[in-house]
């Protein structure tokens, strides 16, 4: 049996809720087969994976994998995440989200997740539209580029999610294409087994209503995009900012040892208990 | 014989010390007056118990993180006033719908909006019921005294943890602050009721099966048996379905348990009701004013009851339409422009006569304001 397919039956519901939502070119079935290949890599149990979405394409996610899967509300993935975390530190808990999941809606918990460091991988699907709804301009939306709700073009500036989660406080963060897909299988393994909140965020495209809406050709044509505009960090670092213009600046931005939620909770535990 | 425990605790510490007797150990909240004693003490309390105390950045967090606890295996709660409950209510409907089992407790001050913080106020009743969005039945319960913010507690985690739905802990300010000598019972006296777990083999397990209680079993995620939760309408399996007749059984099994449950659910106490003419019906503090009231009532030879509903929801219709069926008249004080007196209006089928006094000044309503209220009967 080919390795993919003794995968496919190992990891994924696939005779319970296939075919997928998803439309015919997306992105989000490469990170699912990068998230699967990463676990699958890290050695955990199923049992011990817990995957927590929000609402969104991104959102569907879980259902079609065979783990403890939470598809809970829009923008909250990372409350119901800090919740299993805490109540069962031993459980591994990976969220899914969109841009507009993470950014808008649940962005006031993204930041404080960050900031807390909780043992929590977040991986962020950013497609720079509001997708599932029909295209609606996100957070990630570029400055000029149209949208459903952005006819005549956005004028509001793009968040810089990975930028957002450094300086919020993740033990670790990065940035990959869908294109490098092998690439992205190591960062999402790497991030998995760190321990503190990391980040991944994933790079996709929507060719059905960003790539539609704003020219941008087939899906094929927008991983082509994706494949001629990533820079690897260590070669960013020698560019200039001009050049680095529309770049996506890829691989690890940070990877850092903070003090972890869970383990300092632990000595608030036996400061209550008067052990210490 | 053991020593008695003996306290003088405030409301909002009786329902801290009802919860972690109930086996609550994780809380998660965001300051708010009323409520903030109940996230104090939780912070001291839970960590010395092996628990877990988050602060959460807002009340949306606190919902969210208290069912992703619940459905790690961990009895949890959480505490607010009007305002942050406002902000819960979509997480609520979601543990509505995925059956998840927690405690919501609702000190409830002054509104609209920021309203009177500090005040008492008794005008969450709809919210608590109706405040999430959707079909959907609810049970909330309210303590009148700081020993019942102790025992009430325990029955909210128990009706949680056996029907598998949110259970809404009211009170009003006046009852979440005030103290009172509480005898604690030795927790070993108490009855405790954790959620049914599966006992067949993972590959056996069907999440969302009916049986006879309407309430399927409940494994912790992490035991081995993956399965999928999902705030979309969802077959017996977890998936979700938009398939009419698999909508349509979801949304009738979570009526139907409730309905089935409603002798185990509600729970209410009848005070001097025996030879009333004139009823009572009051809850949380007011209760307390009513029956002094009946009790002055009394002197002058009015014959003056008190019918006093724990259980707020779901409404106590059977016991009410009996005691309408009894007396000439009955008042309904609330801290309120009348949320309860108009459900109590709804079963009335011309029974008796239903007068309502309604404080919405911010000030208790006071034994006094109930005698004047009865001169209209005699």
């Amino acid at each position: 049996m080919p390795e993919y397919t003794r995968l496919i039956h190992q990891y994924l519901r696939h005779d319970k809720k296939f075919p997928h939502v998803w439309c015919p070119g997306c992105g989000n079935g490469i990170l699912l087969g990068s998230l699967i290949r990463a676990i699958h890599q890290t050695g955990f149990s199923k049992d011990d994976i817990v995957i927590v979405s929000g609402i969104g394409c991104s959102g569907r996610l879980p259902v079609y994998v065979d783990f403890n899967t939470l598809h809970t509300t829009h923008g909250r993935a990372l409350t119901f995440a800090t919740g299993v975390k805490l109540a069962n530190p031993s459980l591994n808990v990976i969220t899914i989200m969109g841009d507009g999941d993470s950014m808008a809606i649940g962005g006031n918990h993204f930041v404080h997740a960050a900031r807390r460091n909780i043992d929590v991988t977040a991986i962020i699907l950013n497609n720079s539209i509001y997708g599932m709804t029909g295209g609606q301009y996100s957070p990630t939306t570029p400055y000029g580029m149209r949208a459903s709700t952005a006819v005549y073009n956005s004028i509001e500036q793009a968040f810089k999610i990975s930028e957002l989660a450094v300086t919020a406080g993740a033990s670790f963060v990065g940035r990959q294409t869908v294109y490098n897909a092998k690439l992205l299988d190591s960062l999402i393994k790497k991030a998995i087994l760190k321990r503190g909140f990391s980040v991944v965020e994933v790079i996709t495209h929507c060719h059905t209503q960003y790539g539609r809406q704003n020219r941008l050709g087939s899906a094929v044509d927008m991983l082509k995009w994706q494949r001629d505009n990533a820079v690897p960090v260590e070669k960013a670092a020698k560019m200039t900012p001009e050049a680095l213009k529309g770049k996506i600046i890829t691989g690890i931005l940070v990877d850092r040892d903070l003090p972890i939620y869970e383990e300092e909770y632990d000595k608030i535990r036996a400061k209550a208990k008067g052990l210490v | 014989m053991a020593k008695k425990d003996f306290r003088l605790l405030q409301g909002n510490e009786a329902i801290v010390e009802g919860a972690i007797a109930a086996g609550c150990r994780f809380f998660a909240g965001y300051p708010i007056t009323p409520a903030t004693e109940i996230a104090e003490g939780m912070s001291v309390k839970m960590p010395a118990v092996d628990g877990t105390f988050v602060q959460m950045e807002d009340e949306i967090g606190s919902m969210g993180a208290i069912i992703g606890a619940s459905l790690a295996g961990v009895k949890s709660m959480t505490a607010t006033s009007g305002p942050g409950f406002s902000l819960m209510q979509e997480n609520i409907g979601f543990a509505c719908i995925t059956e998840v089992p927690c405690v919501i407790a609702n000190i409830m001050r002054g509104g609209p909006s920021t309203g009177l913080p500090t005040n008492p106020s008794q005008s969450d009743l709809m919210q608590a019921r109706w405040g999430t969005h959707g079909d959907h039945p609810i049970i909330v319960l309210a303590p009148h005294s700081v020993e019942e913010c102790f025992s009430v507690t325990v029955k909210a985690f128990n009706l949680s943890e056996r029907y598998r739905v949110p259970v809404i802990l009211t009170a009003d300010e006046v009852v979440a602050h005030m103290r009172e000598k509480v005898e604690l019972p030795p927790v070993e006296s108490l009855e405790i009721i954790d959620r049914v777990h599966p006992t067949v083999p993972p590959d056996w397990y069907i999440p969302y099966e009916d049986n006879s209680l309407g309430v399927p079993p409940m494994p912790a995620f992490g035991d081995g048996y993956r399965y999928h939760v999902t705030g979309l309408v969802h077959d017996v399996r977890g998936f979700p379905t938009s398939r009419p007749d698999e909508v349509d059984s979801l949304i009738r099994r979570l009526h139907r348990k409730i309905d089935k449950g409603l002798d185990y659910i509600q729970e209410g106490e009848s005070f001097l009701m025996d030879d009333a003419e004139v009823a009572i019906i009051a809850y949380s503090s007011v209760a307390r004013s009513a029956k002094q009231a009946a009790i002055l009532a009394r002197e002058n030879g009015q014959k003056v009851g008190v019918f006093r509903p724990i259980t707020l929801w779901p409404f106590m219709r059977k016991a009410i339409e009996e005691i309408l069926k009894n007396v000439r008249a009955v008042i309904v004080p609330e801290m309120n422009m009348g949320q309860y007196s108009r459900e109590v209006k709804r079963v009335d089928q011309g029974y008796a006569r239903i007068i309502t006094l309604n404080r919405v000044d911010g000030q208790v309503i006071t034994p006094d304001d109930i005698i004047r209220k009865l001169k209209e009967i005699y």
